[in-house]
């Protein structure tokens, strides 16, 4: 894909960012509203002792054949976005509507036949899949789950699945187990695996950070290939900044549960709002040898903590640029410096 | 051959074969590079072309189905190949060369508390006292950013990145003059990679440690490196002053491995390389990169030879 495509494809998402709801209902694959999936913490097994505030307060939008890349630190309540998602937890407050219809209760049948709609890529491919299965049945065991009886239909749904992951000879490596594959190849077999079931929704839970260098772009232009012939909603958890702008549309910012800053990719990296996505940025490194001659400028500390989130806006405890009596009083609401581009930071206001 | 002193670390046709069920593995085949004091190289390759079995050859920390060892490894005027083992234990093995193990993060004791760990290298190799091993042991907590008050705690009560700083504290408390980090951030967020390299970077010019940094994340391996060694397929391909690799890599497979590297600024688009590393167990006759390489030509069924630029080596056929 050209730059060129990529700029034109940048424009055309701008104007249906989220909360507007102002873009066709047809157009929306994934509406989430003010979602907060909270964890109750106990004490001697039933006394309560608080929450912790995984997701608190996410509202977005995901449209048909677009990327959202949604990038942070381990603990900010990515990995509990992505799998609320999957309906693996329940939201404990808010929506999540998927083409139109809320699924926050979904049970048995409406359950599995909302997982069909939904592909899920994890983060170590070797982890994810059962060692004593070949390929061939790893890659059937949904197609039998959803009902389809005929083998020889099943042997090339799983045919095709390897071909368009570029695994050929297909029949070849049917017979394999995924311990005799290379890293990217076991990747390639869980892409296969997530898209066997014809979804319209992938989820991509940081699906290269295992794999060799060389082997990410390769996997990430073949998630990007696919998204593009198959007019999938992508939802691309990473912390790596770096891959972002090649593979997504927009890129949401997490911290502690929150989104920071969200718009689409020239407006997050290029007009950078937010202190923190500026430390994200400062971090990321392109190789270039002077990089070792200097030390890099990170906020001190850590993330807080979940249960106790401090007051205020999240991040002030360690922001460089924290104004006394107002971040960390009361909370930012989300400004919009520019169209669709919108920032939870009262340095905009 | 006689060593030249110059060098911290020296090490010549370094080979390190493991018998399997399939055959042999030709994991080290051959290496060669120097290292001056306070410097550090960066080795770079994709994952299977023998990184971490090289510091596992250069710190002797061999498993049992070792089917050839050899080649000359000099410590400063020391050649560590005629040691025996327990030699080698008492006279190179932290008190000269240290390593942070690939997942340093996991490979901290569970059942001891991380004070005591850091201190034991100290009991064992210089025999002190453990009063006075904790006592350096403290001053290392605060010399890598750790909070004194966690010596007590246990691993699992660190964070990663606290974590890797306790495994880096243990790799220095000996103060040995030459470190191995086998990659030590792979597992760590972006904050936390940065605040990693900047301590190494620091240590690098407070205790003018060396550094020998393994790793296939060529982006961040830019923090720290002075010089880099490309590995591919068991054999140093390149090694090359980091400004003049980053910036005009000289081998092919160099070339190809900086082009896959997605790039925050500016716009080249990440390529990568097509096919797969060959097997090393009978790995190709001739130049091993051949089979991927886009300038590939006649010469290349031949094996060819390191040639010397100044300072900086290239295993190409190009640059004879």
């Amino acid at each position: 894909m050209t730059t060129k495509d990529k700029t034109k494809e940048m424009n055309t998402s701008t104007p249906a960012p989220a909360k507007t709801g102002k873009a066709l209902i047809s157009d929306i694959l994934l509406s989430i509203t003010d979602l907060r999936v909270w964890f109750e913490l106990r004490k001697w097994g039933f006394r309560h002792a608080g929450y912790v505030r995984a997701v608190d307060g996410i509202t977005f939008d995901l449209n048909n054949s677009e990327t959202i890349a949604i990038v942070g630190e381990s603990g900010c309540g990515k990995t509990s976005l992505m799998r609320t998602v999957l309906l693996l937890n329940r939201p404990t407050k808010g929506t999540v509507a998927f083409d139109g219809k809320v699924i926050n209760d979904l049970k048995a049948e409406d359950l599995k036949n909302y997982r069909s709609h939904v592909g899920y890529v994890q983060q170590d491919p070797y982890g994810a899949m059962p060692p004593f299965m070949s390929i061939q049945a790893i890659l059937e065991e949904p197609l039998k789950i959803n009902g389809m009886k005929d083998p020889v239909e099943r042997f090339n749904r799983v045919k095709k699945a390897l071909e368009e992951v570029k695994m050929s000879p297909a029949e070849e490596f049917m017979a394999k187990f995924p311990h005799m594959l290379s890293g990217g190849q076991q990747q390639r077999v869980v892409i296969a695996r997530a898209m066997i079931m014809e979804p319209r929704l992938l989820i991509a839970d940081e699906p290269v950070s295992m794999l060799d260098a060389s082997v990410r772009v390769e996997i990430l232009k073949l998630l990007r290939g696919l998204q593009k012939k198959h007019n999938l909603g992508v939802i691309y958890i990473t912390h790596d900044l770096s891959t972002v702008r090649y593979f997504s549309e927009q890129i949401f910012v997490m911290y502690a549960g929150q989104v920071i800053e969200k718009g689409n990719v020239k407006q997050v990296l290029q007009a950078t709002s937010h202190p923190y996505t500026f430390a994200l940025l400062e971090a990321t490194s392109d190789p270039d040898a002077r990089n070792a001659t200097v030390q890099k400028e990170v906020p001190p500390g850590e993330p807080p903590s979940l249960v106790n989130p401090p007051a205020g806006c999240r991040f002030h405890p360690r922001c460089p640029k924290m104004i006394d009596g107002l971040c960390n009083v009361e909370m930012p609401p989300d400004f919009e410096p520019e169209p669709g581009h919108y920032v939870k930071c009262w340095l905009l206001k | 051959m006689a060593n030249n002193s110059q060098y911290l670390l020296d090490i010549q046709e370094l080979k390190l074969h493991f018998r399997t069920t399939k055959g042999v593995v030709q994991a080290v085949d051959g290496v060669n590079f120097q290292l001056k004091p306070n410097q550090a190289v960066v080795v770079v390759g994709e994952s299977g072309c023998g990184k971490t079995s090289l510091a596992k050859a250069i710190l002797r920390l061999l498993p049992r189905n070792v089917f050839h060892y050899g080649g000359k490894v000099y410590l400063n005027d020391l050649e560590t190949m005629g040691l025996s083992d327990e030699e080698y234990r008492k006279q190179v093995r932290w008190i000269k060369m240290s390593l942070v193990p690939q997942a340093a993060m996991n490979s901290l004791n569970p059942v001891l508390r991380v004070g005591d760990q850091v201190a034991e290298p100290m009991m064992i190799h210089y025999g002190v006292k453990k009063e006075e091993a904790m006592q350096q042991a403290i001053k290392m907590f605060q010399h890598v950013g750790v909070p004194v008050d966690f010596i007590n705690r246990y691993a699992f009560e660190l964070s990663g990145g606290m974590r890797q700083r306790v495994a880096i504290a243990m790799s220095l408390v000996t103060a040995p003059a030459l470190v191995m980090l086998d990659e030590p951030t792979s597992a760590l967020d972006v904050l936390t990679q940065a605040n990693i390299f900047n301590l190494l970077k620091r240590i690098k010019s407070e205790m003018a440690t060396s550094f020998v940094l393994i790793t296939h994340d060529i982006a961040t391996s830019s923090e720290l490196a002075d010089r880099v060694a490309v590995m591919y397929a068991g054999q140093i391909v390149e090694v090359a002053d980091a400004f003049t690799f980053f910036k005009q890599p000289r081998h092919p497979y160099s070339a190809k491995l900086m082009a896959s590297v997605p790039k925050l600024r500016g716009n080249d688009e990440p390529d990568f390389i097509t096919g797969q590393p060959p097997s090393l167990i009978n790995p190709p006759t001739g130049c091993r990169f051949a089979a991927r390489c886009p300038k590939r030509f006649g010469k290349c069924n031949e094996e060819p030879p390191m040639v010397s630029l100044g300072e900086d080596k290239v295993k190409c056929w190009l640059h004879v």
